[in-house]
Protein backbone atom coordinates (compact mmCIF):
# COMPACT_ATOMS: atom_id res chain seq x y z
CA UNK A 1 0.00 0.00 0.00
CA UNK A 2 1.73 3.82 -1.00
CA UNK A 3 1.87 6.14 1.86
CA UNK A 4 -1.06 8.02 -0.05
CA UNK A 5 -3.14 5.69 0.44
CA UNK A 6 -2.47 5.02 3.88
CA UNK A 7 -2.79 8.79 4.75
CA UNK A 8 -6.09 9.11 3.08
CA UNK A 9 -7.19 5.78 5.66
CA UNK A 10 -6.62 7.81 8.75
CA UNK A 11 -7.91 10.96 7.39
CA UNK A 12 -11.39 8.69 6.44
CA UNK A 13 -11.24 7.25 10.25
CA UNK A 14 -10.47 10.50 11.80
CA UNK A 15 -14.03 12.12 9.95
CA UNK A 16 -15.97 9.19 11.52
CA UNK A 17 -14.27 9.32 14.87
CA UNK A 18 -14.27 13.13 15.15
CA UNK A 19 -18.21 12.91 14.47
CA UNK A 20 -18.74 10.15 17.40
CA UNK A 21 -16.38 12.49 19.36
CA UNK A 22 -19.27 15.54 19.83
CA UNK A 23 -22.69 13.60 19.12
CA UNK A 24 -24.21 14.47 22.68
CA UNK A 25 -22.38 17.49 23.91
CA UNK A 26 -25.14 20.16 25.69
CA UNK A 27 -25.52 23.39 24.18
CA UNK A 28 -24.08 25.34 26.79
CA UNK A 29 -20.41 24.02 25.81
CA UNK A 30 -21.02 24.20 22.05
CA UNK A 31 -19.02 28.01 21.73
CA UNK A 32 -16.19 26.30 24.15
CA UNK A 33 -16.27 23.47 21.77
CA UNK A 34 -16.07 25.66 18.97
CA UNK A 35 -13.36 27.75 20.36
CA UNK A 36 -11.28 24.48 21.57
CA UNK A 37 -11.20 22.91 18.48
CA UNK A 38 -10.29 26.30 16.14
CA UNK A 39 -7.39 26.06 19.21
CA UNK A 40 -6.64 22.94 17.71
CA UNK A 41 -7.02 23.65 13.90
CA UNK A 42 -3.62 26.14 15.21
CA UNK A 43 -1.67 23.11 14.57
CA UNK A 44 -0.85 24.40 10.83
CA UNK A 45 1.74 26.52 13.15
CA UNK A 46 3.56 23.09 12.32
CA UNK A 47 3.04 23.41 8.70
CA UNK A 48 4.25 26.69 9.12
CA UNK A 49 7.09 26.32 10.17
CA UNK A 50 8.12 23.63 8.08
CA UNK A 51 8.03 25.67 5.15
CA UNK A 52 9.71 28.33 6.69
CA UNK A 53 12.56 26.01 6.96
CA UNK A 54 12.45 25.14 3.30
CA UNK A 55 11.84 28.98 2.86
CA UNK A 56 14.58 30.30 -0.35
CA UNK A 57 14.31 33.85 -1.72
CA UNK A 58 12.59 36.63 -0.08
CA UNK A 59 9.33 36.03 -0.79
CA UNK A 60 8.84 32.69 0.38
CA UNK A 61 10.74 33.46 3.63
CA UNK A 62 8.39 36.87 3.60
CA UNK A 63 5.18 34.68 3.32
CA UNK A 64 6.21 31.59 5.42
CA UNK A 65 6.93 34.16 8.31
CA UNK A 66 3.35 35.56 7.95
CA UNK A 67 2.10 32.35 8.10
CA UNK A 68 3.82 31.61 11.63
CA UNK A 69 2.75 34.60 12.96
CA UNK A 70 -0.81 33.48 11.88
CA UNK A 71 -0.38 30.24 13.55
CA UNK A 72 1.20 31.23 16.69
CA UNK A 73 -1.66 33.63 16.88
CA UNK A 74 -4.34 30.97 16.21
CA UNK A 75 -2.74 28.04 18.58
CA UNK A 76 -2.02 29.91 21.64
CA UNK A 77 -4.78 32.42 21.56
CA UNK A 78 -7.08 29.78 21.00
CA UNK A 79 -6.21 27.73 23.93
CA UNK A 80 -6.16 31.01 26.19
CA UNK A 81 -9.40 32.28 24.75
CA UNK A 82 -11.04 28.95 25.03
CA UNK A 83 -9.64 28.47 29.03
CA UNK A 84 -10.77 31.85 29.46
CA UNK A 85 -13.85 31.27 28.72
CA UNK A 86 -14.12 27.38 30.47
CA UNK A 87 -13.00 29.42 34.02
CA UNK A 88 -16.55 30.75 34.03
CA UNK A 89 -17.61 27.44 34.31
CA UNK A 90 -16.25 26.29 37.75
CA UNK A 91 -18.63 24.76 39.91
CA UNK A 92 -19.63 27.64 42.60
CA UNK A 93 -18.44 26.45 46.44
CA UNK A 94 -21.18 26.78 48.64
CA UNK B 1 10.74 10.49 10.05
CA UNK B 2 12.11 8.68 12.85
CA UNK B 3 10.01 6.01 14.58
CA UNK B 4 10.45 8.15 17.98
CA UNK B 5 8.87 10.89 16.38
CA UNK B 6 6.28 9.42 14.67
CA UNK B 7 5.33 7.50 18.50
CA UNK B 8 5.35 11.25 19.35
CA UNK B 9 2.85 12.28 17.46
CA UNK B 10 0.73 9.17 17.87
CA UNK B 11 0.88 10.47 21.33
CA UNK B 12 -0.19 14.08 19.98
CA UNK B 13 -3.02 12.66 17.99
CA UNK B 14 -4.24 10.84 21.49
CA UNK B 15 -4.00 13.79 23.81
CA UNK B 16 -6.12 15.63 20.51
CA UNK B 17 -9.25 13.14 20.55
CA UNK B 18 -9.06 12.89 24.63
CA UNK B 19 -9.35 16.80 24.25
CA UNK B 20 -12.23 17.02 22.09
CA UNK B 21 -14.17 14.29 24.00
CA UNK B 22 -13.54 16.13 27.21
CA UNK B 23 -14.78 19.10 26.05
CA UNK B 24 -17.92 17.66 25.71
CA UNK B 25 -19.17 17.74 29.53
CA UNK B 26 -18.99 20.91 31.73
CA UNK B 27 -16.65 18.96 34.59
CA UNK B 28 -14.09 17.89 32.30
CA UNK B 29 -14.43 20.84 29.99
CA UNK B 30 -11.29 22.58 31.10
CA UNK B 31 -8.98 19.50 31.80
CA UNK B 32 -9.98 18.88 28.44
CA UNK B 33 -8.66 22.11 27.10
CA UNK B 34 -5.32 21.74 28.74
CA UNK B 35 -4.56 18.26 27.20
CA UNK B 36 -5.24 19.21 23.91
CA UNK B 37 -2.53 22.66 24.92
CA UNK B 38 -0.44 19.90 26.45
CA UNK B 39 -0.83 17.69 23.32
CA UNK B 40 0.17 21.20 20.77
CA UNK B 41 3.24 21.57 23.19
CA UNK B 42 4.47 18.12 22.36
CA UNK B 43 3.82 18.48 18.49
CA UNK B 44 5.85 21.93 18.53
CA UNK B 45 8.86 20.44 20.40
CA UNK B 46 9.04 17.28 18.22
CA UNK B 47 8.39 19.47 14.78
CA UNK B 48 11.75 20.81 15.79
CA UNK B 49 14.09 17.72 14.64
CA UNK B 50 12.10 17.79 11.18
CA UNK B 51 12.62 21.00 10.08
CA UNK B 52 14.66 21.90 7.06
CA UNK B 53 14.85 19.19 4.15
CA UNK B 54 18.03 18.14 2.33
CA UNK B 55 21.09 20.85 2.25
CA UNK B 56 18.41 23.33 4.50
CA UNK B 57 18.60 20.98 7.63
CA UNK B 58 19.33 23.08 10.34
CA UNK B 59 21.58 20.24 11.79
CA UNK B 60 24.30 20.19 8.80
CA UNK B 61 23.72 23.74 8.12
CA UNK B 62 23.12 25.11 11.61
CA UNK B 63 21.66 28.32 12.42
CA UNK B 64 19.82 30.62 9.82
CA UNK B 65 18.06 33.82 9.11
CA UNK B 66 14.73 31.38 8.75
CA UNK B 67 15.14 30.11 12.26
CA UNK B 68 15.25 33.90 13.70
CA UNK B 69 12.28 34.73 11.52
CA UNK B 70 10.52 31.61 12.89
CA UNK B 71 11.09 32.00 16.82
CA UNK B 72 10.14 35.54 16.40
CA UNK B 73 7.05 34.87 13.97
CA UNK B 74 6.21 32.74 17.23
CA UNK B 75 6.43 34.85 19.67
CA UNK B 76 4.94 37.52 17.95
CA UNK B 77 1.99 35.30 17.31
CA UNK B 78 1.73 34.70 21.13
CA UNK B 79 1.67 38.36 22.19
CA UNK B 80 -1.55 39.00 19.40
CA UNK B 81 -3.04 35.40 20.63
CA UNK B 82 -2.40 36.58 24.51
CA UNK B 83 -3.56 40.14 23.99
CA UNK B 84 -6.52 39.24 21.98
CA UNK B 85 -7.24 35.80 24.35
CA UNK B 86 -7.03 38.09 27.71
CA UNK B 87 -8.14 41.47 26.61
CA UNK B 88 -11.43 40.71 24.88
CA UNK B 89 -14.87 41.35 26.77
CA UNK B 90 -16.48 38.02 27.89
CA UNK B 91 -19.29 39.71 25.62
CA UNK B 92 -16.56 39.60 22.33
CA UNK B 93 -15.73 36.26 22.72
CA UNK B 94 -17.65 35.12 19.22
CA UNK B 95 -15.76 37.49 17.05
CA UNK B 96 -12.69 36.44 18.65
CA UNK B 97 -13.09 33.41 17.94
CA UNK B 98 -14.04 34.49 14.41
CA UNK B 99 -10.62 36.43 14.03
CA UNK B 100 -8.57 33.10 15.46
CA UNK B 101 -10.51 31.19 12.97
CA UNK B 102 -9.35 33.84 10.35
CA UNK B 103 -5.66 34.15 11.27
CA UNK B 104 -5.37 29.98 11.27
CA UNK B 105 -6.91 29.90 7.72
CA UNK B 106 -4.80 32.23 6.57
CA UNK B 107 -2.07 30.26 7.72
CA UNK B 108 -3.37 27.15 6.15
CA UNK B 109 -3.45 28.89 2.35
CA UNK B 110 -0.47 30.36 2.60
CA UNK B 111 1.21 26.92 3.86
CA UNK B 112 -0.34 25.44 0.79
CA UNK B 113 0.38 28.47 -1.85
CA UNK B 114 4.33 28.22 -0.42
CA UNK B 115 4.56 24.34 -1.14
CA UNK B 116 2.66 24.85 -4.42
CA UNK B 117 4.62 28.01 -5.96
CA UNK B 118 8.01 25.53 -4.84
CA UNK B 119 7.00 22.76 -6.81
CA UNK B 120 5.37 25.15 -9.69
CA UNK B 121 9.23 26.44 -9.74
CA UNK B 122 10.65 23.07 -10.11
CA UNK B 123 11.38 21.28 -13.64
CA UNK B 124 9.51 17.74 -12.80
CA UNK B 125 5.42 17.20 -13.42
CA UNK B 126 3.29 17.24 -10.07
CA UNK B 127 1.57 14.58 -9.58
CA UNK B 128 -2.52 15.08 -9.08
CA UNK B 129 -2.35 13.28 -5.93
CA UNK B 130 0.10 15.49 -4.99
CA UNK B 131 -1.37 18.96 -6.04
CA UNK B 132 -4.78 18.79 -5.28
CA UNK B 133 -4.42 18.57 -1.59
CA UNK B 134 -2.28 22.26 -2.11
CA UNK B 135 -4.42 23.56 -4.05
CA UNK B 136 -7.46 22.42 -1.92
CA UNK B 137 -5.58 24.05 1.01
CA UNK B 138 -4.93 27.16 -0.84
CA UNK B 139 -8.34 27.48 -1.75
CA UNK B 140 -10.57 26.53 1.70
CA UNK B 141 -8.41 28.44 3.98
CA UNK B 142 -8.27 31.81 1.81
CA UNK B 143 -12.05 31.12 1.93
CA UNK B 144 -12.30 30.57 5.67
CA UNK B 145 -9.95 33.87 6.06
CA UNK B 146 -11.95 36.64 4.19
CA UNK B 147 -15.35 34.80 5.34
CA UNK B 148 -13.88 35.40 8.92
CA UNK B 149 -12.74 38.82 8.67
CA UNK B 150 -16.87 39.36 7.55
CA UNK B 151 -18.17 37.56 10.35
CA UNK B 152 -15.70 39.22 12.92
CA UNK B 153 -17.01 42.69 11.33
CA UNK B 154 -20.78 41.90 11.24
CA UNK B 155 -20.22 40.92 15.03
CA UNK B 156 -18.59 43.80 15.67
CA UNK B 157 -21.68 45.86 14.49
CA UNK B 158 -20.42 46.74 10.96
CA UNK B 159 -22.93 46.20 8.46
CA UNK B 160 -24.75 43.84 10.40
CA UNK B 161 -27.85 43.75 7.89
CA UNK B 162 -27.65 41.47 5.28
CA UNK B 163 -26.14 42.63 1.89
CA UNK B 164 -27.97 41.84 -0.93
CA UNK B 165 -28.09 43.15 -4.90
CA UNK B 166 -29.97 41.53 -7.88
CA UNK B 167 -27.72 39.26 -9.62
CA UNK B 168 -26.08 38.09 -6.61
CA UNK B 169 -26.79 34.90 -7.24
CA UNK B 170 -25.52 34.01 -10.37
CA UNK B 171 -22.57 36.38 -9.70
CA UNK B 172 -21.09 34.78 -6.97
CA UNK B 173 -22.07 31.05 -9.25
CA UNK B 174 -19.45 32.17 -11.57
CA UNK B 175 -16.48 33.81 -9.63
CA UNK B 176 -17.32 30.01 -7.89
CA UNK B 177 -17.21 28.24 -11.51
CA UNK B 178 -14.09 30.02 -12.34
CA UNK B 179 -12.25 29.24 -9.33
CA UNK B 180 -12.95 25.66 -9.83
CA UNK B 181 -12.30 26.14 -13.84
CA UNK B 182 -8.84 27.15 -12.49
CA UNK B 183 -8.33 24.77 -9.64
CA UNK B 184 -9.22 21.66 -11.81
CA UNK B 185 -6.58 23.15 -15.28
CA UNK B 186 -3.88 23.61 -12.25
CA UNK B 187 -4.61 20.27 -10.61
CA UNK B 188 -2.77 18.83 -14.32
CA UNK B 189 -0.79 21.69 -14.55
CA UNK B 190 1.30 22.46 -11.71
CA UNK B 191 4.45 23.95 -13.33
CA UNK B 192 5.86 27.00 -15.36
CA UNK B 193 4.80 30.32 -15.26
CA UNK B 194 1.40 30.15 -16.63
CA UNK B 195 0.52 28.02 -13.83
CA UNK B 196 1.84 30.59 -11.15
CA UNK B 197 -0.25 33.50 -13.32
CA UNK B 198 -3.60 30.96 -12.75
CA UNK B 199 -2.91 30.00 -9.02
CA UNK B 200 -2.69 33.99 -8.02
CA UNK B 201 -5.70 34.85 -10.30
CA UNK B 202 -7.22 31.77 -7.81
CA UNK B 203 -6.25 32.51 -4.99
CA UNK B 204 -7.54 36.43 -4.99
CA UNK B 205 -10.83 34.98 -6.68
CA UNK B 206 -11.15 32.77 -3.95
CA UNK B 207 -10.30 35.87 -0.51
CA UNK B 208 -13.57 37.71 -2.98
CA UNK B 209 -15.78 34.78 -2.77
CA UNK B 210 -15.17 34.18 0.89
CA UNK B 211 -16.47 38.48 1.17
CA UNK B 212 -19.11 37.89 -1.26
CA UNK B 213 -20.55 34.43 0.59
CA UNK B 214 -20.69 36.30 3.98
CA UNK B 215 -21.73 39.71 3.11
CA UNK B 216 -25.05 38.44 2.33
CA UNK B 217 -26.05 36.54 5.92
CA UNK B 218 -27.57 38.34 9.05
CA UNK B 219 -25.26 39.35 12.04
CA UNK B 220 -27.07 36.59 14.14
CA UNK B 221 -26.10 33.58 11.57
CA UNK B 222 -22.72 34.77 12.47
CA UNK B 223 -22.03 31.83 15.18
CA UNK B 224 -23.30 28.90 12.15
CA UNK B 225 -20.92 31.16 9.53
CA UNK B 226 -18.20 30.74 12.53
CA UNK B 227 -18.83 27.22 13.26
CA UNK B 228 -18.68 26.21 9.35
CA UNK B 229 -15.72 27.98 8.27
CA UNK B 230 -13.75 26.56 11.94
CA UNK B 231 -14.53 23.11 10.17
CA UNK B 232 -13.22 24.25 6.88
CA UNK B 233 -10.14 26.03 8.27
CA UNK B 234 -9.82 21.98 9.75
CA UNK B 235 -10.17 20.56 6.66
CA UNK B 236 -7.41 23.09 5.15
CA UNK B 237 -5.05 21.75 7.66
CA UNK B 238 -5.44 18.27 7.01
CA UNK B 239 -4.83 18.75 3.28
CA UNK B 240 -1.55 20.91 3.96
CA UNK B 241 -1.00 17.88 6.16
CA UNK B 242 -0.79 15.54 3.21
CA UNK B 243 0.67 17.96 0.97
CA UNK B 244 3.63 18.29 3.25
CA UNK B 245 3.43 14.50 4.51
CA UNK B 246 2.76 15.54 8.12
CA UNK B 247 0.24 13.24 10.18
CA UNK B 248 -0.33 15.25 13.20
CA UNK B 249 -1.66 17.72 10.79
CA UNK B 250 -4.02 15.72 8.42
CA UNK B 251 -5.43 13.96 11.88
CA UNK B 252 -5.92 17.45 14.23
CA UNK B 253 -7.07 18.92 10.94
CA UNK B 254 -9.69 15.93 10.34
CA UNK B 255 -11.08 15.67 13.74
CA UNK B 256 -11.83 19.36 13.02
CA UNK B 257 -13.54 18.95 10.71
CA UNK B 258 -15.50 16.72 11.11
CA UNK B 259 -16.82 17.55 14.73
CA UNK B 260 -16.86 21.21 13.22
CA UNK B 261 -19.34 20.13 10.53
CA UNK B 262 -21.48 18.42 13.04
CA UNK B 263 -21.55 21.49 15.51
CA UNK B 264 -22.72 23.84 12.75
CA UNK B 265 -25.72 21.13 12.07
CA UNK B 266 -26.62 20.92 15.77
CA UNK B 267 -26.63 25.12 15.72
CA UNK B 268 -29.16 24.66 12.87
CA UNK B 269 -31.31 22.02 14.47
CA UNK B 270 -31.31 24.44 17.67
CA UNK B 271 -33.14 26.73 15.85
CA UNK B 272 -35.10 24.85 13.48
CA UNK B 273 -33.18 25.69 10.52
CA UNK B 274 -31.74 23.78 7.63
CA UNK B 275 -28.16 24.40 7.02
CA UNK B 276 -28.52 25.55 3.25
CA UNK B 277 -31.56 28.24 4.64
CA UNK B 278 -28.41 29.83 6.89
CA UNK B 279 -26.27 29.84 4.03
CA UNK B 280 -28.41 31.27 1.14
CA UNK B 281 -31.76 32.87 3.19
CA UNK B 282 -31.11 36.18 2.43
CA UNK B 283 -31.12 35.28 -1.39
CA UNK B 284 -34.48 34.01 -1.47
CA UNK B 285 -37.88 36.02 -1.14
CA UNK B 286 -38.24 35.11 2.23
CA UNK B 287 -38.23 39.01 3.31
CA UNK B 288 -42.27 39.48 2.92
CA UNK B 289 -42.93 37.41 5.98
CA UNK B 290 -42.90 39.90 8.63
CA UNK B 291 -45.27 42.11 7.05
CA UNK B 292 -48.71 40.22 7.64
CA UNK B 293 -47.87 40.10 11.45
CA UNK B 294 -47.16 43.96 11.63
CA UNK B 295 -50.83 43.59 9.66
CA UNK B 296 -52.27 41.88 12.78
CA UNK B 297 -50.72 44.29 15.41
CA UNK B 298 -52.12 47.37 13.68
CA UNK B 299 -54.27 49.49 16.73
CA UNK B 300 -52.57 47.17 19.51
CA UNK B 301 -50.71 48.88 21.93
CA UNK B 302 -48.15 47.66 24.35
CA UNK B 303 -48.47 48.67 27.93
CA UNK B 304 -45.71 50.27 29.86
CA UNK B 305 -44.53 49.26 33.66
CA UNK B 306 -42.54 50.99 35.58
CA UNK B 307 -39.43 49.92 37.63
CA UNK B 308 -41.11 49.88 41.26
CA UNK B 309 -44.14 48.19 40.08
CA UNK B 310 -42.07 45.90 38.72
CA UNK B 311 -40.27 44.90 41.62
CA UNK B 312 -43.39 44.81 43.08
CA UNK B 313 -44.72 41.80 41.17
CA UNK B 314 -40.84 39.93 41.20
CA UNK B 315 -41.01 40.60 45.07
CA UNK B 316 -44.42 38.57 46.16
CA UNK B 317 -44.15 36.16 43.23
CA UNK B 318 -43.57 32.51 44.30
CA UNK B 319 -41.92 31.18 41.05
CA UNK B 320 -39.73 33.59 38.72
CA UNK B 321 -38.10 32.84 35.03
CA UNK B 322 -35.19 34.76 33.92
CA UNK B 323 -34.94 34.60 29.90
CA UNK B 324 -31.40 36.83 29.18
CA UNK B 325 -30.63 37.28 25.64
CA UNK B 326 -27.98 39.46 23.49
CA UNK B 327 -29.64 42.40 24.88
CA UNK B 328 -28.35 41.52 28.77
CA UNK B 329 -24.99 40.50 27.13
CA UNK B 330 -24.70 44.21 25.20
CA UNK B 331 -25.24 46.12 28.73
CA UNK B 332 -22.62 44.05 30.70
CA UNK B 333 -25.78 43.50 33.23
CA UNK B 334 -25.39 40.30 34.14
CA UNK B 335 -23.80 40.53 37.32
CA UNK B 336 -26.98 42.80 38.32
CA UNK B 337 -29.07 40.03 36.92
CA UNK B 338 -26.91 37.89 39.51
CA UNK B 339 -27.78 40.47 42.06
CA UNK B 340 -31.73 40.80 41.56
CA UNK B 341 -31.88 37.03 41.43
CA UNK B 342 -30.10 36.69 45.02
CA UNK B 343 -32.37 39.50 46.45
CA UNK B 344 -35.45 37.47 45.39
CA UNK B 345 -34.23 34.12 46.46
CA UNK B 346 -33.61 35.98 50.07
CA UNK B 347 -36.97 36.40 49.85
CA UNK B 348 -38.58 33.26 48.96
CA UNK B 349 -38.82 33.61 45.52
CA UNK B 350 -37.83 30.76 43.63
CA UNK B 351 -35.22 31.82 40.95
CA UNK B 352 -34.91 29.88 36.91
CA UNK B 353 -33.13 31.05 34.30
CA UNK B 354 -33.94 30.03 31.00
CA UNK B 355 -31.60 29.54 28.87
CA UNK B 356 -32.31 29.30 24.99
CA UNK B 357 -30.25 27.31 22.65
CA UNK B 358 -29.31 30.18 20.35
CA UNK B 359 -29.75 33.00 23.15
CA UNK B 360 -27.52 36.00 22.21
CA UNK B 361 -24.99 35.31 19.44
CA UNK B 362 -23.27 31.75 19.94
CA UNK B 363 -24.96 28.88 21.89
CA UNK B 364 -23.85 28.77 25.73
CA UNK B 365 -23.19 32.38 25.27
CA UNK B 366 -25.67 33.81 28.32
CA UNK B 367 -24.40 30.16 30.19
CA UNK B 368 -20.75 32.02 30.22
CA UNK B 369 -22.11 35.19 30.93
CA UNK B 370 -24.20 34.17 33.80
CA UNK B 371 -21.51 31.59 34.70
CA UNK B 372 -18.92 34.73 34.97
CA UNK B 373 -21.45 36.28 37.43
CA UNK B 374 -21.50 33.20 39.55
CA UNK B 375 -24.74 32.24 38.92
CA UNK B 376 -24.81 28.66 39.79
CA UNK B 377 -25.51 26.26 37.36
CA UNK B 378 -28.07 24.35 38.60
CA UNK B 379 -30.40 27.34 38.75
CA UNK B 380 -30.08 27.41 34.58
CA UNK B 381 -32.22 25.40 32.58
CA UNK B 382 -32.45 24.45 29.28
CA UNK B 383 -35.68 25.15 26.94
CA UNK B 384 -36.47 22.02 26.77
CA UNK B 385 -36.35 21.22 30.58
CA UNK B 386 -38.52 24.48 31.14
CA UNK B 387 -40.90 24.82 28.61
CA UNK B 388 -43.58 22.21 29.91
CA UNK B 389 -43.80 24.36 33.59
CA UNK B 390 -43.71 27.77 32.35
CA UNK B 391 -47.84 28.07 32.63
CA UNK B 392 -47.04 27.25 36.53
CA UNK B 393 -44.82 30.48 36.78
CA UNK B 394 -45.43 33.67 38.38
CA UNK B 395 -43.54 36.43 36.80
CA UNK B 396 -41.27 35.29 33.19
CA UNK B 397 -38.59 38.27 33.32
CA UNK B 398 -37.30 38.98 29.27
CA UNK B 399 -33.86 40.69 29.59
CA UNK B 400 -32.68 41.70 26.07
CA UNK B 401 -33.99 38.70 24.38
CA UNK B 402 -36.78 38.76 21.57
CA UNK B 403 -37.04 36.30 18.56
CA UNK B 404 -36.60 33.47 21.22
CA UNK B 405 -39.70 34.33 22.80
CA UNK B 406 -41.99 34.96 19.92
CA UNK B 407 -45.10 32.97 19.58
CA UNK B 408 -45.17 33.94 15.93
CA UNK B 409 -42.59 30.77 15.83
CA UNK B 410 -45.32 28.88 16.77
CA UNK B 411 -48.80 30.51 15.50
CA UNK B 412 -47.38 31.86 12.12
CA UNK B 413 -46.56 30.09 9.11
CA UNK B 414 -45.82 32.98 6.91
CA UNK B 415 -43.26 34.08 9.20
CA UNK B 416 -39.28 33.92 8.70
CA UNK B 417 -38.96 32.10 12.21
CA UNK B 418 -41.66 29.73 11.70
CA UNK B 419 -41.08 26.39 13.12
CA UNK B 420 -38.13 28.12 15.46
CA UNK B 421 -38.95 26.35 19.31
CA UNK B 422 -39.29 28.97 21.69
CA UNK B 423 -39.17 29.44 25.03
CA UNK B 424 -42.70 29.61 26.19
CA UNK B 425 -42.46 33.08 28.08
CA UNK B 426 -46.38 33.99 26.67
CA UNK B 427 -47.55 31.04 28.92
CA UNK B 428 -46.67 32.94 32.43
CA UNK B 429 -49.00 34.90 34.26
CA UNK B 430 -47.36 37.80 33.98
CA UNK B 431 -44.47 38.79 31.38
CA UNK B 432 -42.08 41.60 31.89
CA UNK B 433 -39.95 42.59 28.77
CA UNK B 434 -36.65 44.72 29.44
CA UNK B 435 -36.13 46.12 26.56
CA UNK B 436 -34.53 49.44 25.34
CA UNK B 437 -36.97 50.10 22.43
CA UNK B 438 -39.60 49.05 20.41
CA UNK B 439 -36.61 47.90 17.82
CA UNK B 440 -36.71 44.39 16.12
CA UNK B 441 -34.82 41.41 16.99
CA UNK B 442 -32.17 39.87 14.57
CA UNK B 443 -34.98 38.06 12.51
CA UNK B 444 -36.55 41.84 11.87
CA UNK B 445 -39.85 40.75 12.87
CA UNK B 446 -42.69 42.19 14.73
CA UNK B 447 -42.74 40.02 18.46
CA UNK B 448 -46.20 39.07 19.49
CA UNK B 449 -45.20 38.59 22.99
CA UNK B 450 -44.96 42.60 23.53
CA UNK B 451 -48.22 42.91 22.72
CA UNK B 452 -50.03 40.27 24.89
CA UNK B 453 -52.32 41.01 27.90
CA UNK B 454 -50.48 40.04 29.95
CA UNK B 455 -47.46 41.49 29.27
CA UNK B 456 -45.87 44.59 30.34
CA UNK B 457 -42.90 46.42 28.87
CA UNK B 458 -39.83 47.77 31.05
CA UNK B 459 -38.39 50.69 28.58
CA UNK B 460 -34.15 51.27 28.98
CA UNK B 461 -31.03 50.28 29.09
CA UNK B 462 -30.95 46.81 30.84
CA UNK B 463 -28.92 47.79 33.39
CA UNK B 464 -29.92 50.73 34.41
CA UNK B 465 -33.58 49.39 34.62
CA UNK B 466 -31.87 45.94 36.99
CA UNK B 467 -30.30 48.37 39.22
CA UNK B 468 -33.90 49.89 39.84
CA UNK B 469 -35.39 46.92 40.00
CA UNK B 470 -32.96 45.87 42.88
CA UNK B 471 -32.66 49.21 44.77
CA UNK B 472 -36.94 48.59 44.76
CA UNK B 473 -36.94 44.79 45.63
CA UNK B 474 -34.14 45.86 48.70
CA UNK B 475 -36.94 49.03 49.74
CA UNK B 476 -39.92 46.61 49.50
Amino acid sequence: MSTEILVFFIFVLSIFLGFELISKVPSMLHTPLMSGTNAIHGIILLGGMLVLADAGNTLTVALGFVAVVFGSANVFGGFMVTDRMLQMFKKKKK
Amino acid sequence: MSPFIALTFIAVAVLFILGIKLLGSPRSARLGNLLAGFGMLIALIATIPLLGSGDASLWQHGWSLNYTLMAVGIVIGLIIGAIGAYSVKMTAMPQMVAAFNGLGGGAAALVGSLEFLRRAHGMEDVAAAVTIPMLFATLIGSLSFSGSIIAYLKLEGKFEKPHTFPGQNFLNGLILLVILGLFGWLTFNATGGNAITAFIVMFSLTLLFGIAMVMPIGGADMPVVISLLNSFTGLAVAADGFAINNLAMVVAGTLVGSSGTLLTLLMCKAMNRPVTNVLFGAFGSGGGGGKSGADDLAGKSVKPIQADEAALLLAYAQRVVVVPGYGMAVAQAQHQVRELSDELGKRGVEVQFAIHPVAGRMPGHMNVLLAEANVPYDQLYEMEAINPSMDRVDVCLVIGANDVVNPAAREEKSSPIYGMPIIEADHAKTVIVMKRSMAKGFAGIENHLFYKDNTRMLFGDAKASLNALIAAVKAG
